[in-house]
């Protein structure tokens, strides 16, 4: 099983927002035991949902250049849940960036209805650190890219979006 | 040019949201490790919350510089911090109270420099 909470972004606007969706399914195993015959997406992979769109954002901004690492969550509020056949939709915007590390406003819902509000704070990690050593942000985010997560081209004139094409002539 | 207290107001709000905080925890003198319980990652934090806040730009290190003695033995002897070491925190802080400090410069209380007034000095002479 791979370590990926979104199953692809229907936007993305480089360092400003970005919307991704993830589709909960009764085959993920989780599920089985969260909760035993009433099966809801655990809160905490929503959060993980988030902070990959969030993360991806910010590292997208840097051409991932940084290794962007969850810092924090400041804030989180759960206002319902998602069900097997219910489909997330993750809304990210970028508040604040620096050379340490970024902020990010994100919502997870369904259909109309919120499941949750969340501020995530990323850090950089220096690269040159020993624990950032096993780190290859580029190729997790590239072996997304070869999994279809990175294909946004499906709104508007079609057009694939310059930060898409940036990514994929690294 | 907001005045000082309303510097004070927003940098409270800040750091009740930031660290999760209680209204009333807030106070000029507290500390923000000591007395509200920031970790290193917070700071990250609260500097994006008061560039938001403030609409500025507050540049790495310019309000909560890191290593600052980084076991240098020249800035730190024997646990205390040295004149010259002194010396380089008031040049690094120019908004703490370095002289509070120095009447006992223990190297293990460098984090209570970090206070709350700290902040809206840093501020008041950043927005004028």
């Amino acid at each position: 099983m791979r370590w990926i909470w979104i199953d692809r972004f229907t936007e993305f606007e480089s360092g400003s927002h970005a919307t991704a969706v993830k589709n909960v399914t009764l085959a993920e195993e989780h599920l089985h035991d969260h909760y035993p015959g009433f099966p809801v997406m655990p809160g905490s992979l929503i959060m993980e949902g988030l902070a990959q769109t969030g993360g991806i954002l910010l590292g997208e901004k840097n051409n991932f250049e940084h290794v962007v690492i969850l810092a924090k969550i400041p804030k989180c509020e759960f206002h319902s849940w998602a069900c097997p056949g219910d489909k997330l939709t993750y809304k990210v915007s970028l508040v604040e960036s620096s050379e340490q590390g970024g902020m990010v406003e994100c919502t997870a819902s369904v259909g109309e209805r919120v499941v949750a509000e969340a501020e995530i704070v990323f850090a950089h990690v220096d690269k040159t650190r020993p624990e950032a050593a096993a780190i290859d942000q580029k190729n997790f985010v590239f072996s997304m890219r070869l999994l279809g997560v990175m294909d946004v081209g499906k709104a508007g004139d079609g057009s694939t979006s310059i930060s898409v094409k940036t990514e994929s002539s690294n | 040019m907001p005045t000082q207290e309303e510097i004070y107001e927003k940098v409270a709000e800040t750091l009740v949201d930031a660290l999760g905080l209680d209204d009333d925890e807030v106070t000029p003198e507290a500390t923000l490790v000591g007395d509200l319980g920031a970790e290193s990652i917070d700071f990250l934090d609260i500097v994006f919350r008061l560039e938001k806040a403030f609409d500025l730009k507050i540049p790495r290190g310019e309000l909560f510089p890191e290593n600052l003695t980084a076991g240098d033995p020249n800035l730190v002897k024997d646990g205390v911090v040295t004149e010259q070491g002194v010396a380089m925190l008031r040049e690094k802080l120019p908004f703490a109270d370095v002289d509070a400090f120095a009447e006992d410069p223990q190297v293990e209380n460098i984090g209570d420099l970090f206070t709350v007034q700290m902040i809206v000095n840093y501020l008041d002479q950043k927005l004028s």
